[in-house]
């Protein structure tokens, strides 16, 4: 079956270990996580974990259900690329002295539209977000002039659905009292 | 709500109160030591059954959750005790059986920094619990007992740990306890669609060859009664996995025996022929269905199911429906038609014959001289008629006892299916006596698994727990045997046991018993089993080198199921 990238949202409580039981699951299955992105949501105290994996749709749909059913997690979800926008950001640390010797790191912060977030006399930072094809670019054309350091985050993804699906899921917790209680 | 100012340890004990506990099974050491402290005040109250090894203890707990149908408690220290529970944890997850485990840990202070007897309980545990908390404020204690009683028995029951550090044992806190009803991330029991219980029953009231496939779910759910009433009324012949023995009586007339490796011939030829499998609380396990390619794929299959993660994982359901099971044979029985499947069910009756005539006849009443395992497992049945629970080990004997133990009631079989521990056995009668004091249970293990948890006899002495052990004896790691002689040239690597005497080793635990080596004294050594009032061992000496069919061979087809 193929193989395509597909980015797995899950939100959960804040709990300690959490990050560990997700990716157990992964591991047993020997799945490889491209990228992982945790933060809060936009839901104060629920906690949203965005993973890039590739594999096919068969195995994406068991994984998300043994995801949502680790007792502390609220909500999974798997998403193709044409599902969602996302972004990730990288920082590239060049040599101040490369910047003032030619045009050319500026030209490419123009046509990268990337930004320089900081110079000292030593070193400038430069911040691109972007795909990630699209980091590497500007990573590769600025090899030349000798990247001191460069770093690249997970990924960040918004659904193309008007609303969250989990407060849509929220809501209906509240008025369809889809769990029935004990 | 009224308060009380306690320790930690005092906490944990009033919770365990709270939720009604009145056994539980452990073993003690430094960072569990102010609760031990605790129950010694509280004797009259909660039964603190000492094991002699921590695995003991869960697998007690096990046993007693299992035949009950409550929780089972264990406790025990940091480090060694609390990994010495590991394989106990483990089994309780794939056997989704509800026990909770507390451990001692290392004071909140040294946490991290490889103290003396730490061990990363929360590390460990994670894979092989359902759910799992580390406490280190004492305040957080009954919230969190309460929790952890509240996810180990609901939704798809399962194991719970909890680790508390020795501070929080001993800090003070007003105590209140509120019983868990809620946890919002948690979905425990979704709530049942009633478009696909109609879907569903429309597949069973137009399938002329129905075979339902009863797994441990029914009886988890506490639906048995129900389940009975379902295929009655639409005449389906059922069949049940290795955990779902016991959920009907073995005399039904629907009843057409168990699934999978080693279960009977008819159900197993007879998923590749039926039109309609309906997957009764049950998860499709390799060892049910063998090659998963050719497992009934001419079949449509219905899956009632409350674990929404179980649904599609091995075998693509045509309809689902995922809710307590309970409540789906509530909701579909109105909507099941009366239904005839004569000739089908006669199918199930021929090939019960054939492999009567081929298989059981000689297992159970060989004209051999060698004593088989089944011909002890026959005349336990004439004994005790169906009434007794039956606790097995893993290996050939569990295969034969499962294949031919009578039962009229549901939850008395326990049984290690899943992860298939030896050394389970034991300790889980055990555990199962000490839940039902009243009944009978019957200990059934190999010469093997014996003695791989033996020093749980010490316990069941201790405590005149009346169990009668019934040891198979054939010299060998027997179905590791079988298959060397099946599949590896009959080279027998490392399989063949030099045994102690297994009747002397009773006696030093104060364990009376008896050796069988011959058919005429079988009978009356079985009787005197059952009279005598105490724990009781008895050791037949079996054919050595015999092997357990019929049998799905690994990577074959169920219908491909070999009878010798
Ligand atoms: C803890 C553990 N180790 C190894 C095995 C592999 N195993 C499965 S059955 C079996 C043989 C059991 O021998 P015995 O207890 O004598 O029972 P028999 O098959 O002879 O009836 C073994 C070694 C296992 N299931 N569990
Ligand atoms: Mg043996």
């Amino acid at each position: 079956m193929e193989e395509k990238e597909f980015t797995i949202t899950a939100f959960s409580e804040n709990s300690i270990g959490l990050l560990n039981r997700i990716t157990i699951i992964f591991t047993r299955r020997g799945l490889n996580i491209e990228s992982l992105t945790v933060s809060e949501s936009a839901i104060h105290g629920i906690f949203k974990f965005t993973i890039v994996i590739r594999t096919n749709q068969i195995l994406i749909e068991k994984v998300v259900k043994q995801i949502e059913k680790i007792v502390d997690v609220l909500r999974a979800y798997y998403l193709c690329q044409d599902e969602i926008i996302f972004q990730e950001i990288a920082l590239y640390k060049v040599p101040t002295k490369a910047l003032t010797q030619s045009t050319e790191i500026e030209g490419l912060v123009r046509k990268y539209n990337a930004r320089i977030l900081e110079v000292t006399s030593g070193y400038t930072v430069i911040e691109k977000t972007g795909h990630k094809d699209e980091t590497q670019q500007l990573f590769d054309d600025m090899k030349k002039f000798g990247v001191l350091q460069f770093t690249r985050s997970g990924r960040v993804a918004i659904t193309k659905a008007t609303k969250e699906r989990l407060s849509a899921y929220l809501e209906k917790l509240d008025t369809e009292k889809l769990r029935v209680r004990i | 709500m009224k308060t009380r100012k306690v320790s930690g340890s005092e906490a944990v004990i009033l919770s365990l109160l709270e939720e009604g506990v009145d056994t539980i099974f452990g073993y003690p050491g430094g960072a569990i030591m102010p609760i031990y402290d605790l129950l010694y005040d509280y004797q009259d109250k909660i039964n603190h059954i000492l094991t002699r090894h921590e695995q003991g203890a869960a697998h007690a707990a096990q046993g007693y959750a299992r035949v009950t149908g409550r929780v089972g408690v264990c406790m025990v220290t940091s480090g060694p005790g609390a990994t010495n529970l590991t394989t106990g944890l483990a089994d309780a997850m794939l056997d989704s059986t509800p026990i909770i485990c507390i451990s001692g840990q290392v004071i909140s202070g040294l946490l991290g920094t490889d103290a003396f007897q730490e061990t990363d309980v929360m590390g460990f545990s994670m894979p092989i619990t359902k759910w799992n908390i580390q406490i280190t404020k004492a305040e957080d204690i009954p919230e969190m007992m309460a929790r952890a009683f509240f996810i180990a028995t609901t939704g798809r029951p399962g194991p719970v740990m909890i680790d508390i550090t020795k501070d929080a044992q001993f800090a003070e806190f007003d105590f209140s306890y509120e019983k868990c009803r809620d946890v919002r991330s948690y979905v425990p029991r979704p709530k049942l669609n009633m478009n696909y219980v109609e879907k569903a029953a429309e597949l069973i009231n137009n399938a002329k060859k129905p075979l339902a496939l009863v797994g441990q779910g029914v009886i988890l759910s506490g639906a048995e009664k129900e389940m009975l009433a379902f295929i009655e009324k639409a005449e389906i012949p059922a069949a049940w996995t290795l955990l779902g023995n016991s959920a009907m009586p073995t005399d039904h007339p629907l009843n057409v025996g168990m699934l999978g490796m080693h279960g009977n011939y008819g159900p197993n030829i007879k998923t590749n022929e039926s039109d309609l499998l309906i997957a009764l609380g049950m998860r499709f396990d390799d060892r049910v269905t063998g090659n998963v390619k050719t497992y009934g794929t001419q079949a449509k299959v219905v899956h009632f199911e409350i674990d929404h993660s179980e649904v599609n994982k091995i075998v693509k359901a045509d309809v689902a429906v995922i809710a307590d099971i309970k409540e789906t044979f509530e909701a579909i029985l109105p909507l099941i038609k009366k239904n005839k499947h004569e000739e089908w069910l006669n199918q199930f009756k021929n090939a019960y014959q054939y492999e009567y005539e081929k298989v059981i006849q000689q297992d159970i009443y060989p004209e051999k001289e060698g004593l088989t395992m089944g011909e002890v497992i026959r005349i336990i049945n004439e004994k005790m008629k169906g009434e007794a629970i039956l606790v097995t080990d893993v290996g050939q004997h569990q295969m034969i006892a499962n294949r031919y133990f009578k039962f009229n009631n549901s939850r008395s079989l326990v049984t290690s299916g899943g992860l298939g521990t030896m050394g389970f056995g034991l300790p889980a009668a055990f555990g199962a006596q000490t839940g039902q004091p009243d009944k009978t249970v019957v200990a059934v293990i190999g010469d093997g698994g014996f003695q791989m948890t033996v020093q749980e006899l010490g316990t069941i002495w201790q405590n005149k727990a009346p169990v009668k052990i019934v040891l198979l004896n054939n010299n060998f790691l027997g179905m590791v045997r079988q298959w060397q002689q099946m599949f590896f040239d009959k080279r027998y690597s490392s399989t063949e046991l030099t045994n102690p005497d297994f009747i002397t080793i009773a006696k030093g635990f104060g364990i009376t018993g008896t050796t069988v080596s011959r058919r005429d004294d079988l009978e009356g050594a079985i009787a005197e089993m059952f009279k005598h009032e105490g724990p009781y061992l008895l050791e037949v000496k079996v054919e050595k080198e015999d092997n357990v069919f019929p049998m799905v061979t690994a990577g074959a087809s169920v219908s491909d199921i070999r009878l010798e």
